[in-house]
């Protein structure tokens, strides 16, 4: 079990991380709001707990592996990768500006910490799937660890990685799935419905979690869980909203790929007591 | 005569028992793109991850990502296409080490038909930024240009056919990437030539040299990076070109020494291939005739040629 205290510093790093996706974002003029919130919580449980990694040397060979499947989430990993010191935190103000390092999509040969190039969506569950393969084939220690959207279910691909995964029996792959329940166009549910998910990846042998995924201690928890699992991946559903934490962006699939305006920015800021 | 997939699966198996990190995927067809050899010594560096060509990329760019040197093998119809999308993000895109080799391409796949005859693939992985794409013309070269790719920088198109082909290469032969082979001297005009057509080519030289015309023949079995210098060399020296590929004129041989004559050293052109057409079902050597892909036609293309010169 997580101390409260560690609890408690998460959430706060995780309120400083929402405030700098935002600053990002209306910096750019351009971005997606919604979907980086909702997945922040996760990543802040992965980037600043469970994960063991050096900013310091990005390639260390001791890390841990995280893949970005729905990269249109990269404010919240370049946020995280800022927080922890992979680059200055005035790179964010550079957010898909040219030349930047800070793709709108994450990319590898650009960024200190990103791993493989997402963006596509679909892909990164079967890129994780190599990374994992790689650090057994190695015989490193590394977990891999791959944040999925759960319009991102559409893809064929990541069914052709869910059979994949169970099938090599990797237990040092954990996927989550931040399920914000929007999507570009609307409601998953009406766009095209991929619920139910959980019994869909039980079904594929997955071992199969559901959590509140803006509660941290119920993150670290998982987190564990996966970890302590033998013979088989773990996928974390991660019931989210759409623009946590900022009452006027949650829950709509209009800020999906919207950036906060000036006026936005000061009053979700002062939402969020950073005014 | 053997053919380039039988190469490619033998020269894999030397080279996993001489580097561990390489490593091999399959969709389902291994026993045909012949990885199966590879396979059955090295169960553990194998992944057959069953019908699922665009999940193979994506794991095979992790595995790079993770510090493997891949290879991944299925039909280039099915490598060029329905993973088009998963090479371009995952592979190109990064530039990740990955090597797809291909086999199954063009028409002498035979009696399957139209629908698993790529005519396109080279076009296709010609157009896509830090792809590197090769077509080697026999067995010996096949086993060298595998050779040369395992622990290459960048990410690899190997395109390799079904049916057994004249050995052109001596066993041991050299490959560089991005350079081209000019196989037989010749002043009067220049076969530039890929994959199964270089030997064709040669036979075409030969009938040539009876009816007093003198033909060169350029092998390039690395349309991307493209040998200009030596491709612009023949131009200036014999002024008339005849390119030849089991491919659509489209887009791959023809489309590469069009691109650069006209940028370099115009001169009159003749593109013997597949008239953007599909293929069909047939055994390979009626398909060629059919098609056009003989040395009696590379003739006919050559005199055409010295017309317009």
């Amino acid at each position: 079990m997580p101390d409260q205290a560690t609890i408690t510093e998460l959430e706060q790093t995780a309120l400083q991380l929402r405030v700098n996706i935002l600053k990002m974002l209306n910096t750019a003029n351009s971005g997606h709001t919604g979907g980086s919130l909702s997945a922040i919580d996760a990543l802040t449980a992965l980037f600043f707990h469970e994960m063991r990694h050096d900013p310091g040397n990005p390639r260390w060979d001791g890390r841990d592996h995280f893949v970005l499947s729905k990269g249109h989430a990269a404010p919240a990993l370049y946020a995280c990768l800022a927080e922890a010191g992979y680059f200055p935190p005035e790179d964010l103000k550079t957010l898909r500006r040219l030349g930047s390092h800070l793709q709108g999509h994450p990319d590898m040969k650009k960024t200190p910490g990103v791993e493989v190039c997402t963006g596509s969506l679909g892909q990164g569950l079967s890129q994780a799937i190599g990374l994992a393969l790689a650090a057994r084939l190695a015989k490193r220690e590394a977990r891999t660890y791959v944040l999925l959207g759960d319009g991102e279910m559409q893809e064929g691909q990541v069914w052709e990685a869910a059979m994949a995964a169970p099938h090599y029996g990797l237990d040092n792959l954990c996927a989550i799935v931040d399920a914000n329940a929007l999507q570009i166009d609307g409601e998953v549910a009406k766009v095209m419905g991929v619920a139910p998910l959980g019994p869909k990846f039980l079904a594929f042998n997955w071992h199969v979690l559901e959590v509140d995924g803006h509660d941290i201690c119920a993150l670290l928890q998982a987190l564990a869980d996966a970890k302590q699992t033998k013979g088989k991946p773990t996928m974390i559903i991660a019931r989210t909203v759409k623009g946590k934490g900022v009452p006027f962006f949650e829950h709509k699939a209009s800020y999906h790929g919207v950036p906060p305006s000036d006026q936005e920015l000061v009053d979700a800021l002062a939402l969020l007591g950073h005014a | 005569m053997i053919a380039t997939r039988d190469a490619y699966g033998k020269t894999l198996l030397e080279l996993g028992r001489e580097n561990p990190r390489i490593v091999v995927l399959d969709a389902d067809l291994s026993g045909s793109t012949k990885t199966g050899i590879f396979a059955k010594e090295f169960p553990e560096r194998f992944f057959n991850v069953g019908i699922a060509e665009a999940n193979m990329v994506g794991i095979a760019a992790g595995l790079a990502a993770g510090g493997m040197i891949p290879f991944a093998s299925t039909f280039a119809v099915f490598a060029s296409g329905r993973a088009f999308e998963q090479i371009r993000q995952s592979l190109a895109y990064p530039g990740l080490p990955v090597n797809i080799v291909a086999t199954h391409g063009g028409i002498t796949v035979g009696e399957d038909g139209g629908s698993h005859q790529s005519v396109e693939d080279l076009a296709i992985m010609r157009s896509l930024p830090n792809m590197t794409v090769l077509c080697p013309a026999d067995g010996p070269e096949t086993s060298a240009a595998i050779r040369a790719i395992a622990g290459y920088k960048g990410p690899v198109y190997v395109r390799l056919g079904r049916a057994k082909v004249p050995v052109v290469f001596p066993n041991g032969c050299d490959f560089t990437i991005g350079k081209g082979v000019t196989l037989r001297p010749g002043s009067d005009m220049t076969f530039v030539t890929t994959g199964l057509m270089t030997a064709q080519a040669l036979e075409a030289a030969v009938i040539l040299e009876t009816a007093g015309i003198s033909a060169r023949v350029v092998h390039m079995a690395s349309l991307k990076p493209f040998d200009v210098d030596l491709l612009l060399q023949a131009a200036r020296e014999t002024g008339a070109i005849v390119t030849a590929e089991e491919h659509s004129v489209i887009g791959g041989l023809g489309g590469v020494v069009c691109e650069t004559l006209a940028e370099g050293c115009p001169v009159p052109v003749e593109r013997v291939g597949l008239r953007d057409v599909f293929g069909q079902s047939g055994t390979a050597e009626e398909l060629l005739i059919h098609y056009g892909l003989t040395p009696g036609h590379l003739v006919e293309a050559a005199q055409r040629v010295l017309r317009r010169k």
